[in-house]
């Protein structure tokens, strides 16, 4: 089997990336027939408010795709139309070729769900989570017990398994939520800021199990505001921002697309940082950006830059050469830093 | 119920809209044990077969917590022995239907309406406001193929076995003490089912407009006026005949005329309006629920 999950290794689909296409002048808003998801003007209201604006994307099959946005940009009202627990207030979306609305129960039987809110049962135990959860999917109590035995062991919490859900920690119960959401062998599993609130070493765990996952071929779709979980899982992902899907592509593409290779990073005294910033205008970079508490240079060469920031015989606090990153992404198309929100 | 595992290919048929089904296949709802007017329900609103996953789910939930399920059997045995068989004492004898009897075996029936209607009340807003705020319980649920309905169904069956496993119980005290009087009393068990029915059905509709643990006085202040004043301690003679009319229109009511009718063998069809008042009681709360937790869920 070489799949310990039993989930299906499937080959990655055609790969159309769009703004390169457009740029070569092809057509690139063919529908890819092998499309799992697929959403066109798709738009939620709620009342006066408008979370999700309009947005079109595509999910192929054994990819990992994410919604990189800080919070509020529509990223979970997206996720929980994708789930079939929200109605879309308007435009066009097809969950492996069904309709959300109308067959909401058949599309929910093939997803796995990883909310962004724990909602483990407390009342019962690790592994009667499981079981129950896996009955709420009509599935036999001899598939579930066998499956059980099988996720328990992937998150690592076996010993765990007749324990209450209560005493375990933050890290445990998502990776049960995990564990729940895949008793169903689902065909998408759909995870929502899946490591919000877990410590660093917490959140590196997780991120094996879900890299693990998509290497085994599960198609995986992920919010997130954390650049380094978008940079590290996913395959192609959006750059979401107050409803609207800012830039589509990798994580390499957008970087390329939108920032300059390096990055200098400096900072100054506060006194001195507004007169710093207008002196800096002076040294050649693709772009200058002002933070309220740093200055940064977009450039190909940050020693370069910096040897030109020394040449203007000003001395920052500190200075840090680095490689571009999605966060510039996202302070490039909107203006504001992800943890802004 | 079935056990039959949910396959991909039989799914979109089951979402159909009822007047897409055939008469044979409304037949076969899964709702044996809920009353008739349930039938004449449009069937996705109302629930389905998932409905047993989730008395499952509380099955297994209360096995950790199984003394919680005894006390509900203990109250209304504490109430027979001390209203019924201490102030029985005093009382002596109760004129019902023409004749005297003793005043235990007036109020036990009684008891037992305000029982099931009680255990009913306590399952279907304490509990049910507490999956549906805090537990996140059908969050959870409704992220599987399971429905709403399913959630609304589910909720009131559970309540409905809770409330017959009491029903039992509380049968099996007023027969070894000799307060059952009448063959009827055979139908004791289903009426109280109904009972339950009508209040969880209520209770479960009224639970979905709760915002804070506060509201919940509205809900004692429901039941216990009605638990008190509802012909529990003594015939409805007694009250002039404006309170008269009054009493006569609250659900508890007709739930203690319905088992004291049959427990002291006072039976005429006059009892059917009863069995029709409740049933429609509980089929509305069950619409009105299962609508509202779309509303609250499915936004």
């Amino acid at each position: 089997m070489g799949c310990p999950l039993g989930v299906p290794k499937y080959p990655a689909g055609p790969v159309i990336h769009f703004e390169l296409s457009q740029a070569l002048g092809k057509v690139s808003d063919v529908p890819d027939p092998d499309a799992l998801i697929r959403a066109s003007g798709l738009t939620k209201r709620f009342g006066q408010f408008t979370a999700v604006d309009g947005i079109d994307f595509e999910l192929r099959r054994g990819e990992a795709f994410g919604f990189l946005g800080p919070n509020g940009a529509g990223k979970s009202s997206t996720m929980r139309m994708i789930g079939c627990v929200s109605p879309p207030t308007g435009g066009e979306l097809t969950i492996l070729g069904l309709n959300p609305v109308t067959q909401g129960a058949a599309i929910r039987a093939r997803l796995g769900v990883v909310p962004q809110e724990d909602t483990l049962d407390v009342e019962l135990t690790v592994r009667e989570n499981l079981l129950v959860y896996g009955r709420y999917f009509g599935l036999s109590r001899q598939v579930i017990a066998e499956r059980t035995a099988r996720l328990l062991e992937f998150v690592q919490l076996s010993e765990r398994a007749n324990d209450h859900v209560e005493p375990l920690s933050g890290g445990m119960k998502r990776r049960l939520t995990i564990a729940r959401s895949l008793i169903n062998e689902p065909e998408i599993l759909i995870l929502d800021e899946p490591t919000t609130g877990l410590d660093p070493q917490a959140r590196h765990v997780v991120w094996d199990r879900l890299f693990r996952l998509k290497q085994q071929g599960v198609t995986l779709i992920l919010t997130t505001h954390y650049m380094d979980e978008a940079e590290q899982l996913c395959d192609r992902l959006v750059v979401m921002d107050g409803g609207k899907i800012a830039a589509e592509g990798s994580p390499r593409e957008l970087i390329d697309t939108y920032s300059s290779r390096e990055v200098l990073e400096l900072r100054f005294s506060t006194f001195e940082h507004d007169q710093a910033a207008e002196k800096l205008t002076a040294v050649p970079a693709d772009r200058i950006e002002v933070l309220a508490d740093r200055v940064l240079l977009y450039v190909d060469d940050g020693d370069a830059a910096m040897a030109g920031v020394r040449g203007l015989a000003l001395e920052p606090l500190t200075s840090l050469v680095r490689r571009s990153t999605l966060e510039d992404v996202f302070l490039r198309l909107t203006g504001r830093r992800l943890e802004d929100g | 119920m079935s056990e039959q595992p949910i396959s991909r290919q039989t799914l979109p048929e089951q979402t159909l809209p009822a007047r897409a089904m055939s008469g044979r296949a409304l037949r076969q709802l899964p709702l044996r044990i809920l009353p008739a007017p349930l039938l004449l329900a449009r069937r996705g609103s109302l629930g389905g077969r998932g409905s047993a996953h989730l008395i499952e789910r509380h099955a297994r939930a209360y096995r950790h917590t199984w003394l919680v399920l005894a006390s509900g059997f203990v109250e209304p045995l504490f109430y027979l022995l001390s209203i019924g068989v201490g102030l029985g004492e005093l009382v002596g004898r109760v004129k019902f239907g023409g004749q005297p009897v003793g005043f235990t075996s007036f109020v036990a029936p009684a008891l037992l309406a305000t029982s099931a209607m009680n255990g009913a009340i306590f399952d279907s807003t304490f509990n049910i406001f507490f999956r549906l705020k805090y537990a996140k319980l059908y969050d959870a649920v409704l992220a599987t193929p399971m429905k709403a309905g399913d959630v609304a169904l589910g909720e009131i069956s559970w309540a409905l076995i809770r409330g017959g496993l009491y029903a039992c119980a509380f049968m099996v005290v007023m027969l070894a003490m000799g307060l059952v009087h009448s063959a009827w009393a055979v139908l004791a068990i289903p009426v109280a089912l109904l009972i339950g029915f009508a209040f969880a059905g209520a209770g479960m509709a009224a639970t979905t407009f709760i915002r804070s643990w506060q509201d919940f006085e509205y809900v004692t202040l429901t039941t216990l006026p009605m638990f008190l004043f509802s012909t529990t301690f003594y015939p409805l003679s007694v009250y002039p005949r404006p309170i008269q009319l009054v009493v006569d229109c609250t659900p508890l009511y007709q739930g203690i005329a319905l088992l004291r009718g049959l427990s002291l063998g006072v039976v005429g069809p006059g009892l059917l309006w009863h069995v029709l008042y409740l049933a429609v009681m509980g089929t509305a709360g069950l619409a009105v629920a299962s609508r509202r937790i779309r509303k609250l869920l499915l936004r």
